[in-house]
């Protein structure tokens, strides 16, 4: 029991802690984790912040249900075991989720200390009792419920696949992951940079499977290795999670010039390929001046990915104003504090190349915010008579990805919407009985909670379809 | 892990590996490649399937060793083995199903028109192959090639069959007439070549693609080449494109983006020699017997 549990008033008066942070100057110079972790002792602090809601509103804001008042009294109470089993029974990647997720439009948005100051730091002690577990890995340990004899076949090993293989384990069915890459993750190995989740964290993910039965076969491409029918006929269920794959590019001249990126491909040359350590195989421009076109958490990625890489200037050019980039709030911090340079209302029109085709520079032009569009958000409007060339060596276009053809193409009798994404129900039916799809490949590019969810969700389909 | 079965030395820069790869083996089509990690830390690099034996579970890899990755790849012994291979990747070739198919080859390209020539082979379909080499000793895959059907071999120096480039016999055969597809595969200059010897005669042109990539699936968007005007990712959407829509240009140009990563910069085609002959006269050609 913790003596220092605080009467309820005494819990209002604590302002909200601050995660310990790598100093701004050093850390953009390597890729070590940016933040280094609540300490026990503010775990407790913050923990107690909580007024434990009757009604607790930050559940309903996060997309797979955590209860959060309850893993964060088991701190306030000194026993983490507890608020591991407890936190890890709703969220199967909470060391993950804990790093990546926007809580600030999710749990934290809802937290009544929200109202007046700061809300509770949830994210930050859900990372805390993660790394606590991580620590103490018996406490969590996966176990199986008694085996069914139903095989269950996942398309994708990323944070939708993941999810579901460790809710199906659980439940006592014979999982295989099926991944394309040499290595299970998804996005968050060859996407989300080691600054913000070191790559060990996901491995021992994937090893927590492993251990509960879970098999992970590397370099299938399904569609190509396998077709979907195939997988089908050898399995009692398919659940597909292949992501979003394609990039977009911006359609603009110059796009084909040596030194242009996908954030894709300048992703995972430096994360999955491990570009940034100097003696890697796998080769990554360098380039002393990188324009960034994107206001996501993608594009927030590439660009401190590009200081890190020793950019003298690594500038994010993106077409609203701050106030609209789709980034998490804390990437957007950090990026500032590490000295990225934040091109606001301006937009790509061409990329300028010398005689060897190389980029030289990014013609842009300078946008003013008009009428909300359909998003809600301001729409940009070109200024004429504005434009200008950014200089630079190497342009990493963020700016989205489209559904990959490359499975979907050899089912014809799956439905897809317009965009080429698989239509699924809320608990991810597809229109193929026994087929089941989560995460970007139904949603388009979304986030790592949100495909967690699908999982999750899909896999209590999956569940109940094979029991049924 | 895929078990290297045996490994021959093809050309003095050109290995051939037979690599355990049961699934692929089976299933791979006419103009498909893997995408190869030969160990931890090693790139990923895309090695079109030369040739595949089902029975055995066996592909083979043919490599030419330019830079570091290949190097260490053509570098293993038989027994050896390597870490990680994904596929068959890409659309299978284009086929006719009869009349007459020219398939020209140039140095490791030989490799890459071998499983077109044999698709077209089975098809029924006629196939001429014209085959190329700077002198007999870089001349690959030709006895493979003679048992689907008549054979051509130039070489530079003319130390075995035809003195000449492989372009010379390729504008012979089609000045003759009769060729209801053409399929090029080797240097850029070399397909871009026979590209533009063709399009006069209105002979669709088959060309297999090979710039940088990462994953093979359509992830990453760095094999992408301009087709007529319109991006297109090498990995998904081909490798194999209309060789008269190909901008190769853009193409030898994006190849060169890590010249200076890779330890041979200075020997693009082999060691130094076009076979081509793009900057050199073109020498008269001896028809042969």
């Amino acid at each position: 029991m913790n003596e220092a549990k605080l009467p309820l008033k005494e819990r209002m008066k604590i302002d909200r802690q601050l995660m310990p942070e790598q100093d701004a100057t050093q850390r953009s110079g390597n890729f070590l984790e940016v933040n280094l972790g609540f300490t026990e002792k503010i775990a407790l602090l913050e923990a107690q912040r909580c007024i434990q809601c009757k009604e607790p509103k930050c559940v309903q804001g996060c997309p797979v249900m955590v209860n959060i008042p309850r893993f964060l009294e088991f701190i306030v109470e000194g026993n983490l075991p507890a608020a591991a089993r407890s936190l890890f029974g709703d969220n199967a990647l909470p060391a993950i989720t804990g790093r990546v997720c926007p809580q600030e439009t999710q749990c934290e948005v809802q937290c009544v200390r929200g109202v007046k100051g700061k809300p509770v730091a949830i994210g930050c002690l859900e990372r805390f009792v993660a790394d606590w577990a991580r620590a103490n890995s018996d406490v969590v340990k996966i176990e199986p419920r008694g085996a069914t004899g139903k095989k269950v076949a996942i398309v994708g090993g990323g944070p939708a696949g993941l999810t579901a293989a460790g809710e199906l384990v659980k439940c006592g069915h014979e999982v295989t992951v099926y991944e394309a890459l040499h290595k299970p993750g998804g996005v968050l190995v060859y996407g989300i940079p080691e600054f913000r989740l070191p790559k060990l964290i996901v491995e021992e993910e994937v090893e927590r499977l492993v251990q509960a039965g879970v098999k992970i076969e590397n370099n299938v491409v399904v569609g190509r290795t396998y077709t979907l029918p195939e997988l089908r006929a050898q399995f009692d269920a398919v659940f597909i999670a292949n992501g979003a794959g394609l990039p977009v590019f911006m359609n603009v001249p110059g796009e084909n010039l040596k030194g242009v990126y996908s954030a894709n491909e300048y992703l995972t040359r430096v994360n999955l390929m491990e570009a940034y350590a100097l003696d890697s195989d796998t080769p990554i421009l360098r380039a002393r001046r990188v324009a960034v076109v994107g206001g996501g958490n993608v594009a927030m990625d590439a660009v401190r990915t590009a200081k890190r890489l020793g950019a003298e200037r690594a500038m994010l050019v993106y077409r609203r104003s701050r106030a609209e980039m789709p980034a998490r709030v804390e990437e957007v911090h950090h990026a500032d504090a590490e000295g990225v340079e934040f091109e606001n209302l301006v937009a790509p029109l061409e990329v300028i190349g010398n005689a060897n085709k190389w980029v030289t520079g990014l013609k842009c032009q300078r946008m003013e915010l008009g009428e909300p569009d359909a998003s809600g958000r301001r729409s940009p409007k070109p200024i004429p008579g504005s434009e200008f060339v950014l200089d630079c060596d190497a342009v990493v276009v963020a700016i989205g990805t489209r559904a990959n053809p490359l499975l979907t193409a050899t089912c014809p009798e799956l439905k897809l919407n317009r965009w080429g994404n698989i239509e699924a129900d809320d608990a991810g039916m597809t229109s193929i009985p026994g087929i089941f799809a989560g995460g970007d490949i139904v949603r388009g590019a979304a986030t790592v909670i949100l495909a967690m969810g699908d999982g999750k969700r899909s896999a209590q389909a999956i569940d109940a379809y094979l029991m049924q | 892990m895929h078990t290297l079965t045996a490994k021959f030395q093809l050309s003095p820069n050109v290995t051939r590996l037979d690599v355990e790869a049961r699934r692929i083996a089976e299933i791979r089509q006419p103009g498909q490649f893997v995408i190869v990690r030969r160990g931890i830390g090693a790139e990923r690099i895309p090695l079109t399937i030369a040739d595949a034996d089902p029975a055995a579970g066996t592909i083979a890899l043919v490599i030419q060793a330019v830079g570091k990755s290949t190097r260490e790849l053509v570098a293993l012994a038989a027994g050896e083995a390597i870490l990680d291979i994904s596929g068959p990747l890409g659309h299978p070739s284009e086929m006719i199903s009869s009349g007459r198919a020219l398939c020209v080859g140039g140095g490791v390209g030989t490799a890459v028109v071998h499983p077109i020539a044999q698709g077209l082979h089975q098809r029924g379909v006629e196939v001429i192959s014209i085959i190329g080499g700077r002198s007999r000793e870089w001349v690959i895959f030709e006895e493979e090639l003679r048992r689907l059907g008549q054979v051509v071999v130039c070489t530079d120096d003319g130390s075995y069959g035809r003195k000449g480039f492989v372009t010379d016999a390729t504008r012979e055969v089609l000045e003759a007439g009769g060729v209801d597809i053409v399929y090029a595969v080797g240097p850029v200059p070399m397909m871009r070549a026979v590209a533009n010897l063709t399009r006069p005669f209105g002979v669709r042109t088959i060309v297999s693609l090979n710039p940088v990539m990462v994953d093979g699936t359509g992830m990453c968007g760095g094999c992408r080449v301009d087709i007529g005007g319109q991006t297109k990712f090498a990995c998904v959407d081909g490798p194999e494109f209309d060789g008269h829509l190909v901008d190769f240009d853009l193409l030898a140009e994006r190849l060169g983006t890590y010249r200076e990563f890779e330890q041979q910069a200075n020997t693009p085609c082999d060691a130094g020699t076009c076979r081509v002959g793009l900057t050199h006269p073109t020498p008269t050609p001896i028809p042969q017997s």
